[in-house]
């Protein structure tokens, strides 16, 4: 069970990053995200945003067209 | 021993992003405020520097277009394929206001976000909007007609937070 999941499947880029930093905001310190996601350009982006933000990206999936992501807020 | 006190210097740890605005068309409305926001998102902090005909995206009332009139990169959805239009029809009137609405169309249809939500979110997201004063008197913009919290400035204060930035362009 993740702390928040966002939903940003139909929304193109930047949309579900900037989704995903407003939720990400509203949960605490050391709590997980979880966003869904239909953009292809998601996979890279959520690494890059991880990485240069310090919130680990716990996992990263695919199923069908859909992309799933779990952050953790560490930040 | 002297002790050392650590201070909290999360505001100068950060990276910043400067981008000079200075098309104010439907499409290239869109890179300022989508790297902004995203900059924004990835806790750097981001500066738009708005000039000449960029100036037109902080008016409160936007009225986006964009042309295929000299643009031959700009294919459009004719026919079940994407065509690109000859200058000579792209000339006629009417034919922006058609080539508008096509790509609003798509840009909804795709989840892209409209110009209008973007800056929202700059603005809700602390990416400062500058205005350039120059280009204001020579356009005879008022400042009742941009939107609020946009600041004011020349050459000067682009550069001093451009020399400072990590990342500067010019779209």
């Amino acid at each position: 069970m993740t702390d928040k999941t966002v939903d940003a499947r139909g929304l193109n880029c930047p949309l579900p990053i900037l989704r995903a930093r407003k939720a990400m905001n509203e949960i605490p310190v050391g709590g997980t995200l979880e966003v869904l996601s239909t953009d292809p350009g998601s996979k890279a982006d959520f690494a890059a945003f991880a990485r240069q933000t310090g919130n680990e990206l716990l996992s990263s999936e695919q199923a069908g067209d859909c992309y799933r992501y779990v952050l953790r807020r560490n930040g | 021993m002297k002790l050392t006190i650590e201070t909290t210097d999360a505001g100068q740890n950060r990276k910043s992003l400067s981008i000079i605005v200075s098309k104010g068309t439907l499409d290239w409305a869109y890179p300022p405020f989508i790297l902004a926001t995203t900059a924004a998102a990835m806790d750097m902090d981001a500066t738009l520097f708005f000039t000449f005909y960029g100036l037109g995206l902080l008016k409160k009332k936007l009225d986006l277009e964009v042309s295929p009139l000299g643009n031959p990169a700009m294919k459009m959805p004719m026919a079940g394929m994407h065509l690109g239009m000859p200058n000579l029809v792209a000339a006629l009137p009417g034919v922006t206001a058609g080539a508008t609405a096509m790509m609003k169309n798509m840009i909804q249809k795709k989840g892209v976000a409209t110009i209008e939500e973007l800056r929202e979110a700059a603005i809700e997201s602390g990416v400062k909007l500058v205005a350039c004063q120059m280009t204001m008197d020579l356009f005879e913009f008022r400042k009742e007609d941009m939107i609020e919290g946009v600041s004011f400035g020349g050459a000067a204060t682009y550069l001093e937070q451009a020399v400072k930035a990590d990342v500067n362009l010019f779209v």
